[in-house]
């Protein structure tokens, strides 16, 4: 909750700016300032079917929640509810962490443009439209984390920025208010990069495959050089090099500051991958991966996870051709850790965990493709020690369903976020997201307490 | 269970052994627990007696007779070849270059003349990977995209050449209502009233033409309306009595066969607006016509109900953008509600993926107020129906194709595998999908 007022307070920061903008959220942040004070409430699901995902799933187990972080985890017998609980009973339902997604583009972000192939210093963040639809839909789908990323048209794209969807109460108003920030209040994210044929195209972009390598080696080394200056000055500002955002960019990869994520298909541009990130020592998880299962032992090597896209049917890109439902199976039983992705809108985000199922279908453990919705995306994204399982102390993300999450069956009930109910499938607002229909694919009407459209009478 | 691989292997055998030879085929054997017949009753422990390509006999195992010699292939469960009503498998290829696309002609708006038959390609991979998880038969041709695109046709999904596959050449003519087969800058159509403007011009002239065709196989009638023009015309001479001979025209023949019912027009239409607007041209032209995709068919259903047309529903999964973003995984159970003829298909779109699996699409369905039963038929018998090819596939009952799809579970459950296809009673697929 604290985390949430400061978002609120930057929130209205940002607007101050302008009478009205700051008029509009001074008023808004009244009921979260009120709810601040209110005594911690505490939560308790029990005799649920719990896949805490950490541990093995425990059938009539209960969890606590309180202050927005679990504070308990078990079978119901052995765990105490504190006397003040909300206590719901949740027989014949499943909780799963909040599901993880390391690859999405909902919010219709965009990063580089067209002027060039490597533009490393640009940010997602400041092109996201938080009011997109598709993140409401996420949340139907048991959603809690999302990599938004930029798009794979380039070398390197930009910077991506992992976000929490914290559409509880109203909806958030600015993307500030659904960013991840570190211990220091910065927002974290990665560096999104690619290769194979998307990031090719006219001069300056490279035609070919070898080119491409080229250019990429060719900006790490100058970001190299560029931090051998900045730690030659020793802090003297006069010697240190003019800033350059794309180069710092790069030199927080290679601190492992920021971890790469490579869109990659094919089994050499794989291979191209890894050897660009030992020549320059960056964290690198591959995305897509389509033809991982050529090189599986090779990235198990590299000690590379993946994060895959599972697609129920191909064609449409030549270089993806080869996928296979397999993937997930083949990469696991070699060693590599594997995460699912739904690169929404290639993919749903509603129906993430089928993605999850079909890669059971060909044969993957069924409690490692669990894993790969949740804490293998946790840990690819570097924030495994906040989310990604039902575990003590972690944000209370969890999805609450009514089945079994491989089954076509099961739906998700309720998504709660840090511990505050984000979705609910029984209120008409959120079915509308969770089945589609008129207005399911527009922009979320922002709350506003003062404030109504011109054509429902304006200002009140 | 899996299949019996021995008896699979003398199934195989027998397959390779009967290739383009004329004699009888060995008798396939199906036994499954369940036997969903999309004909009414589900058969628990059934089996399904194929001989000579057709099924021969159907029931509870133990009461159907066996034919001497029958390979006999086992499953969890069997259900009739699923039938995908609307695809561009075999003109659209899975590498997605112009090598293999030849679903989209963009030289004219126009163009009801192109023929699936010259441009579908049976061993797209793409066809086979459809039916490896149980897809049998395909309605399929030219794409949305142009206000008419070409024809389609319906085939199996098996065949070295169409020939082989066909089931009906020249089903339908594709129609799209829609902002896809608007042009930019000065070409037409440019706008929605344009497009239905065109549209109409078309039919009218096929009807003129078809007027003068009429009029010359039957020219007493015209005598008759002229005969008190003049009576000089007696000395008209016979050459020129007899009328000039029409000149062929392919584009409006095709049109003319819509016009005759020998043809249906399938129309690509999402929003509501252009849903209203196929509605309204088969009315004026009194046409079969079938909605295909149909979005907003939900904001729809009084009208569809009232014009009574079917619908070629989107695949459950289509992505909720552009003219589909009011798409909803309720529609197909809202039509169902209303008795309205549908089945769900595989569709086109232009990028991953280019063709859906109707099993996935039902499923959704299904998980969606769709009852099972109708998520079944919503890609078997109801299909069947629409294309009116219901006598030949479509269900399992005696005297049709022996066309099956073999499962080890649900199949409509994410996890079950499709573990045999059949078509023209040969096993066409083993692969567990």
């Amino acid at each position: 909750m604290n985390t949430r007022r400061k978002f609120l307070v930057t929130a209205s920061a940002a607007m101050s700016g302008s009478a009205f903008g700051s008029s509009l959220f001074a008023r808004q942040t009244l009921p979260n300032s009120n709810e601040s004070k209110k005594v911690p409430t505490v939560s308790a699901w029990v005799n649920a079917t719990l896949l805490p995902v950490d541990k093995p799933p425990i059938s009539g187990g209960a969890i606590v929640v309180q202050d927005g972080k679990i504070q308990a985890v078990g079978a119901s017998a052995n765990v105490a509810i504190p006397a003040n609980a909300t206590i719901v009973d949740a027989k014949g339902k499943w909780i799963m962490p909040g599901l993880i997604c390391t690859h999405s583009h909902i919010g219709g972000a965009g990063a580089a443009d067209g002027s060039g192939p490597i533009q490393p210093g640009v940010r997602v963040m400041d092109s996201i439209n938080v009011r997109d639809s598709g993140f409401r839909r996420a949340l139907a789908g048991g959603l809690t984390t999302l990599n938004i990323m930029p798009g794979s048209g380039h070398l390197i794209s930009g910077q991506t920025v992992y976000c929490k969807l914290r559409y509880y109460e109203s909806s958030p108003r600015i993307v500030d208010e659904i960013l991840i920030r570190d211990q220091n209040g910065a927002p974290v994210g990665g560096l999104k990069m690619a290769n194979g044929t998307n990031s090719q195209g006219d001069s300056p972009f490279p035609g070919t495959r070898g080119k491409s390598a080229y250019l990429v080696r060719e900006q790490y080394i100058k970001a190299r050089e560029y931090q051998a200056k900045v730690v030659a000055a020793n802090g003297d500002a006069s010697k240190l090099p003019p800033r350059d955002l794309h180069l710092e960019s790069l030199v927080e990869a290679m601190q492992g500051k920021r971890i790469v994520h490579h869109h990659t298909h094919r089994h050499d541009d794989i291979m191209t991958v890894i050897r660009l990130s030992q020549e320059f020592g960056f964290q690198t998880v591959l995305h897509h991966v389509s033809e991982g299962w050529k090189v599986a032992k090779e990235i198990a090597d590299a000690k590379m996870p993946c994060s895959i896209i599972v697609l129920d049917s191909p064609g449409g890109k030549v270089e993806a051709k080869d996928m296979t439902f397999s993937n997930g199976r083949v990469l696991d039983e070699a060693g590599v850790k594997v995460a699912f992705h739904t690169d929404d809108w290639i993919t749903d985000s509603r129906l993430f965990m089928r993605s999850a199922a079909l890669a059971v279908r060909a044969g993957m453990n069924r409690d490692k493709a669990i894993a790969g919705l949740t804490l293998a995306g946790a840990e690819m994204l570097g924030l495994s020690d906040r989310i990604g399982s039902l575990s003590v102390g972690k944000d209370a993300d969890f999805a609450i369903l009514n089945g079994d999450p491989l089954s076509v069956y099961s739906h998700v009930l309720e998504t709660w976020v840090e511990g505050k109910k984000a979705f609910d499938l029984s209120k008409p607002d959120d079915q509308l997201y969770a089945e589609g229909g008129v207005n399911a694919g527009s922009d979320i009407d922002p709350f506003l307490c003062c404030f109504a459209p011109a054509w429902q009478g304006g200002a009140k | 269970m899996i299949l019996c691989k021995s008896q699979l292997t003398v199934a195989i055998i027998a397959v390779v052994l009967s290739c383009g030879h004329s004699e009888a085929q060995q008798p396939l054997v199906v036994q499954a627990k369940k036997v969903i017949t999309a004909a009414g009753k589900t058969i628990e422990n059934g089996t399904v007696v194929c001989v000579d390509g057709k099924i021969k006999a159907i029931g509870k195992t133990g009461e159907v007779a066996i034919p001497e010699k029958a390979s006999i292939m086992q499953s969890e469960v069997a259900m009739p070849g699923m039938i995908d009503v609307r695809t561009c498998a075999g003109l659209s290829g899975i590498l997605n270059v112009d090598h293999d696309s030849d679903h989209l002609e963009s030289s004219s708006p126009l163009q009801p003349e192109l023929r699936a038959i010259d441009a579908y390609n049976p061993r797209e991979e793409l066809v086979e990977y459809i039916r490896s998880f149980g897809v049998t038969t395909i309605h399929t041709g030219h794409a949305p995209g142009e206000l008419i695109s070409g024809q389609t046709l319906i085939a199996k999904t098996i065949g070295n050449s169409i020939e082989e596959a066909l089931i009906v050449d020249g089903r339908a003519i594709a129609a799209t209502l829609a902002e896809a087969s608007s042009k930019s800058g000065k070409s037409s159509p440019g706008t929605r009233g344009k497009q239905m403007a065109m549209l109409r011009t078309l039919f009218i002239e096929a009807q003129e033409l078809q007027a003068k065709m009429d009029a010359k196989a039957n020219p007493k009638l015209t005598e008759k309306s002229d005969a008190d023009s003049s009576k000089q015309s007696d000395k008209v001479s016979d050459k020129e009595k007899k009328p000039e001979p029409i000149a062929r025209n392919l584009r409006l023949e095709a049109v003319m066969q819509v016009l005759a019912g020998k043809k249906a027009i399938l129309i690509t239409a999402d929003r509501a607006q252009d849903i209203a607007s196929a509605i309204r041209l088969a009315e004026e032209f009194k046409i079969k016509i079938w909605l295909d995709s149909a979005a907003d068919a939900h904001l729809m259903i009084p009208q569809i109900k009232a014009a009574g047309i079917s619908v070629l529903l989107h695949p459950s999964m289509a992505r909720a953008s552009g003219e589909k973003e009011n798409q909803s995984f309720l529609t197909a159970a809202k039509l169902q509600a209303a008795q309205i003829p549908f089945a769900i298909q595989g569709g086109f779109e232009a990028y991953v993926p280019k063709v859906r699996v109707v099993l996935f699409e039902a499923a959704i369905a299904a998980a969606h107020g769709l009852s099972y039963e109708a998520a079944i038929e919503s890609i078997t018998i109801s299909p069947a129906r629409i294309l009116g090819i219901q006598d030949r596939v479509g269900s399992l009952e005696v005297g049709k194709d022996a066309d099956l799809a073999l499962y080890d579970g649900d199949p409509l459950e994410y996890t079950t595998h499709c573990v045999g296809v059949i078509i023209n009673g040969k096993v066409v697929s083993t692969t567990k999908r």
